[in-house]
């Protein structure tokens, strides 16, 4: 089944590279350190950044980010974990584990994108 | 007398700078995944209200919160810069037949990583509307 689908798998994993390729560095910056450090106070206020994290653009762009991030983190850890830990008998189990973790993870970020 | 040891199998990968780097490059993605999951947190503490989502700042301010983001960043780092080297690599481009050439290509991604960076920037930090 999984070597089937591996393409699928593969453009998963592909796509979820590039798109965090180019977003994950300026979020990580804006949301992990501008906003907590309190760095740019009237732009992460609460009204300001829920009002732009309503916008149907940001959720739509924030769900094609984390959902694709988590695929490309399934594909990566499960080759970390087959052949970087040596776990190549238990490849199959390893391979499930980890796409359902991206699954889960997926329709989690679209239940809290869509509560917004 | 000596015996013969095999080399472990679990730690093949600190024996060489480049498996080493390879290891490291893998296990940027856990730092991205694990940013992906403290950013819906953050939404959801969001979507709660305005004191929710104070506490969830002043707990995204605390010391270990801090170095998590700057590790976070350091790996989103060299994920973009080893992604964008690797590109002409992974997907060679052709034009009207004839092959671009592999810096083009590098340059155009670290370009579009550049310009889409500072219009996100722009966008989020232009303040109340």
């Amino acid at each position: 089944m999984i070597h089937r689908t591996e393409p699928f798998w593969w453009l998963l994993f592909s796509a979820g590279g590039s798109v965090a390729a180019i977003l994950a560095p300026v979020l990580i910056l804006l949301t992990g350190l501008a906003a907590p450090l309190g760095w740019f106070p009237a732009a992460f206020a609460y009204g300001p950044l829920r009002g732009l994290a309503v916008h149907p653009l940001t959720r739509l762009v924030l769900f094609v980010l984390i959902a694709l991030a988590f695929f490309h983190w399934a594909h990566r850890f499960r080759y970390t974990l087959a052949e970087g830990l040596a776990l190549k008998r238990a490849w199959l189990p390893v391979a499930v584990a980890c796409y359902a973790a991206a699954v889960a993870g997926t329709i989690w970020a679209a239940l809290v994108l869509i509560r917004l | 007398m000596k015996l013969y040891r095999r080399p472990s199998e679990f730690a093949w990968w600190v024996t060489n700078r480049a498996y080493f780097l390879f290891v490291v490059r893998e296990l940027t993605s856990v730092f991205i995944a694990g940013y992906g999951v403290v950013l819906l947190v953050l939404l959801q503490r969001l979507a709660a209200g305005p004191q929710t989502y104070a506490a969830y700042l002043r707990f995204l301010a605390s010391p270990g919160m801090i170095f998590f983001h700057l590790v976070a960043l350091a790996a989103a780092l060299y994920h973009s810069v080893t992604w964008f080297r690797l590109a002409p690599q992974a997907m060679p481009v052709r034009l009207r037949g004839r092959r671009v050439p592999p810096p083009a290509i590098v340059a155009a991604g670290y370009a579009a990583w550049g310009a889409i960076s500072l219009v996100v920037v722009w966008i989020v930090l232009r303040g109340p509307r």
